[in-house]
This record gives C-alpha cells, structure tokens and sequence, in this order.
C-alpha cells in the first residue's frame, strides 16, 4: 500500500509542481511507455461508456414498470442518457466524483513512477472534460481546477504473482457517497445482533435510509468486519465485482441473495418515485474484526456505476 | 404524460398531481445556493437598488409564471454563443430555507431539481400555486440535449455553476414529486418503504 505522508502547511499547489519538476530518478525503472496515455483512455471509458452489465440491469429493470409510469419514465430517461453519452463521448453523470484507482503489479515496477503517471492522465482527462474538476480545498473552499489534491486521486497500490497490471478505476459520485452508511453492531434500536441477521438488518436499514438520494437504484457494496477505516474501502472494492459475480463463501452468496430480493420489496425504484426497482445488486465482503468492535458499512454506489479494470500484458492493454 | 408550456398559469400547474410525468418547454433559469441567496438579500429582504433596477426587472419577469431549475451547468462557447454541454439537476433541500420567499415573492410555478424539499416549501407549493418537478439524476447528456437554446445569463461573477442561466428548453422531462395541493411523492414513498422495512426486519427477528 501506498503511504501518504501528512502534509502540513504546504500549499498543494507547490507541492504538485514540486513533484512536476523534479526530475525523476525512477522514471528508468521499469514500467510501460504508454502507461500514463492508457490510464487516461481508462479514465475516458469509464466515465463515458457505461459497463453492459450495469446498462443490462437497467433495460431489465425498465420492463419491469409500468408503461407511463414516473420509474418507466426515469428508466427511459436514464438508458436514452447513456447511450447519448457513449455516442458524444461525453460523461455519463456530471459528477465524475472521487476518482479511485486500484493497481496491481508485478515486483520491480516504481510506484511512485505509477502514481506520477496516473496523476498526469487525470489532470489530462479533466482538460479534455472526461471529468469534472471535483477536488476542493476543505479549508478555504478553493477548487484546484484539476482533481488534484491532498488524497486525490485515490491510488492504492499492490503487489502481486501475475506478469501482468491491472489498474481499476472507480468514479464514485458525492450524491452517493453521502448516503452511505456505517454501523457498529449490536444496534439495538434497530435490533440488529453480531450476526449475519444482524448485518440483513443495517443494510436493509441504509438502503431505505438513501431513498433516492443517492440517484437509485443503486448498488450496495458492503462489509463486515474490519476497523472503521479498512472497512468503508471494502465496501468500495466489492462494488467492482460484476452484477452476475457470485460470492464464494456459501453464507454470504445466499446473504447477498436475500438482500437483493428483501431490498426490492421496499418499493423505493428510481430516483426514489415508487417502483419494483430499488437496487440493482448487493455485494458483501469481510474482513477480520477486533473481538470488541463489529462494523458493518455500506458503500452506496448510483445508477452511474462507473468502474472499469484494464489490463496491461505482453505489450498491450484491454479494457473490461 | 402532460406538457407544461412556460410561463405556466396558476390553473394548469393546480391541476398537476404528484406522480405526473410532464414535459416541460419555454423558458427556464437556473439558480444554486448564490443565486438562491441573492433574490432573498436583494430584492426581497430590501428592495431593489437603482443599479439593480434593471436586472431586477428582467429576473422578475422570467420569474413571474416560471421555473427555477436547481443546476450548475458545465456549458461551452462556440462562435461566441453559449452551449449546455451537461446539465443534470443538483440536490434541491440546500434551497430550502430561500425557495418559499421566493415562489411567495415573484409568483414563480414550479421548482425544478433531485431529492425533493422540505414543508416549508411544500406549504409555499400549496399557498400561491406551485409545484415541485423532479428530474433525472445523472441525466446530464440527455437534459442538456433539451437544452435547446441559451439565451441570456446573469451574474456570471458568481461562477459558471451559480449563475443565472437563462434557457429555452423543449420537452424537459421530470415528474411532479410534489404538488399544489399539500401532497408529497417523496413523504409518500418513505412512508411505504418504512412499513415494508419494518415487516421485513420483524421477519429476520423471528428467523423467519
Ligand atoms: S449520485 Fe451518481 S448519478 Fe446521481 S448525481 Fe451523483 S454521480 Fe450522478
């Protein structure tokens, strides 16, 4: 993983030319020439060109309305959206959100090399209006124009067996973000156990919670376990997994199962306006836990479910 | 579906009930926090200044019989005239404490955004005739595609977003999640999913 340090007092904006201007003694280690220009052809993909399971689900969930009704109608409007952006290459959401990457590596390539370059393509693809400029100062309010930013991007790092990297990219939208949820259980108000009918429970609970807000319907990625920290990012990594992804461990594939079904009984559809759709799909995952803590968190993810992998092998790259 | 010509009067926009689809064409402006801010402290917590008078003239009469649309655009100037390159809604409730003034203040019909507002708008919508239309969150390239012109903006010293953009839409499509007549979609649907809610956990309590 990727260490930040803690950056006190200095005005990221020198700190960014700082790292600009520098040269880089790594830039001769060992990674692709034509990293940086993928990574911003990833970045384009994924904020244009809605993933076909994601669209797929939509188009299923619009037979399922009522001919004239509001959810039809916002289905209609939703899929008449994507395909327009696809065409224009033009975002699918304005808010292109917090831009997380995830990059797997083999041994012996320079991370720093890597974040340098990933910065380069998302100050690119904000040029070019792929992405929205989102990375605002929290002290003085001021917008760095170029997603930049203490923490942005998003990048974390791993190294792995494979001859091969793969780099995800997730554009996770504010009105999403903020409707996601964390509990510590047990919950009594809500009568919620350290158990798995106690994690059914919250996450029933942060779904109807969101309502709409969070441009439903939406997929829940979730955790159990974890400290408060490592367990909103799994939460994050399982909404990477594709809608027809089936959890391995047998008690949270039928976990995820009922969630999806018992969530799409509350009636809340799209945009919050009634319908037979609230979610799309329910992802869970879990993480070791301290005897005394028991998080669950829910990482809301929209509609506009951008996230796309590529992968970099034998001197080419792919795009899923 | 019902189609809203812009300006509306008072007896169309009465006769439109939460859970309407509608089209809307005419002509619309866009206002945010700043804007929102700014009609309250200028022209209606005092009145209008004389170098304001002119401004305050020409937003009162867009106003008057219109719709406020909750949106900060992304727009591009070609050739010299502006374009609306994406223009989805933005969260309504930061308005809240502003929208009522203002619908009482200029006559305005209908507030266009996401997530729906509080009762005190709701009791606005009912008292002087006005009503609530949702968009579609996310929609950007779609709405800003029934953009169909740009026409005028105002107080672009408030920054792209903020401004008062002045637009003429055809077939802008939302539906009505609150109406003139004190009801509320949004009120409505988190009563039913609460109930569901709380059968469902009831349920997994019992091990059902
Ligand atoms: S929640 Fe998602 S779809 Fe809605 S405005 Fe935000 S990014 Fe766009």
């Amino acid at each position: 993983m990727r260490k930040k340090p803690v950056l006190h007092a200095i005005p990221v904006a020198s700190l960014l030319d700082r790292a600009r201007s520098r040269v880089l003694p790594w830039a001769i280690m060992k990674t692709h020439p034509e990293f940086s220009k993928w990574v911003l052809e990833l970045i384009r993909r994924t904020s244009v060109d809605l993933s076909a399971d994601i669209e797929g689900a939509l188009q299923h969930a619009k037979t399922n309305e009522n001919p004239g009704s509001p959810a039809a109608s916002a289905f209609e409007s939703v899929l008449e959206n994507v395909a327009l952006a696809r065409k224009q290459s033009t975002p699918i959401c304005q808010d292109t959100g917090t831009n997380i990457f995830f990059v797997y590596h083999p041994a012996g390539l320079s991370q720093r090399k890597m974040e340098h370059d990933i910065e380069a393509a998302v100050v690119e693809a904000t040029s070019k209006s792929y992405l929205r400029p989102n990375s605002v100062d929290s002290l003085t309010g001021a917008n760095s124009g170029n997603n930049l930013g203490r923490g942005l991007p998003s990048i974390h790092f791993h190294e792995w067996d494979k001859e091969e990297i793969l780099v995800r990219l997730m554009l996770k939208g504010g009105g999403s973000e903020n409707v996601g949820a964390q509990y510590s259980l047990p919950n009594t108000a809500l009568g919620a156990g350290r158990d798995l009918k106690g994690v059914e429970i919250v996450v029933l609970d942060a779904i109807n919670k969101a309502q709409g807000k969070g441009c439903a319907p939406g997929i829940a990625g979730v955790c159990i376990g974890g400290d408060r920290g490592s367990s909103y990012l799994e939460s994050k990594v399982q909404l990477f997994r594709k809608l027809d992804d089936r959890n391995q461990l047998p008690e949270l594939r039928e976990l995820e199962e009922r969630l999806y079904r018992k969530s799409n009984l509350l009636e809340i559809g799209p945009m919050g306006f009634g319908g037979r759709t609230t979610t799309l799909g329910v992802k869970i995952g879990v993480l070791h836990r301290l005897p005394a803590s028991y998080f669950v968190s829910i990482s809301y993810m929209c509609w506009a479910c951008r996230r796309r992998e590529m992968r970099i092998k034998n001197g080419g790259m792919t795009i899923d | 579906m019902t189609r809203i010509e812009l300006p509306a009067s008072a007896e169309s926009i009465a006769a439109l009930k939460t859970g309407d689809v509608v089209k809307i064409s005419g002509v619309m402006i866009t206002a945010r926090d700043a804007g929102h801010k700014f009609l309250v402290e200028h022209f209606i917590e005092r009145s209008p200044q004389p170098d304001e008078a002119e401004l305050f003239r020409k937003l009162s009469s867009l106003l008057r019989g219109g719709v406020i649309y909750h949106c900060g655009p992304v727009v591009a100037k070609d050739n010299g005239s502006w374009r609306f390159v994406s223009a989805g809604p933005t969260t309504s409730i930061r308005e809240e404490p502003y929208e009522h003034k203002i619908i009482e203040a200029f006559g305005v019909r209908g507030i266009v955004g996401k997530g729906g507002m509080g009762e005190k708008t709701l009791e606005a919508c009912k008292r002087f005739k006005a009503v609530y239309l949702h968009a579609v969150g996310g929609a950007a390239s779609l709405i800003a595609s029934s953009v169909v012109e740009v026409l005028d903006v105002h107080k672009l010293e408030f920054g792209v977003p903020e401004a008062f953009w002045v637009i003429r839409v055809k077939d802008f499509d939302a539906v009505v999640t609150m109406d003139s007549h004190g009801e509320s979609l949004h009120k409505k649907v988190e009563e039913t999913s609460t109930r569901h809610l709380d059968a469902i956990i009831k349920e997994i309590i019992q091990g059902k």
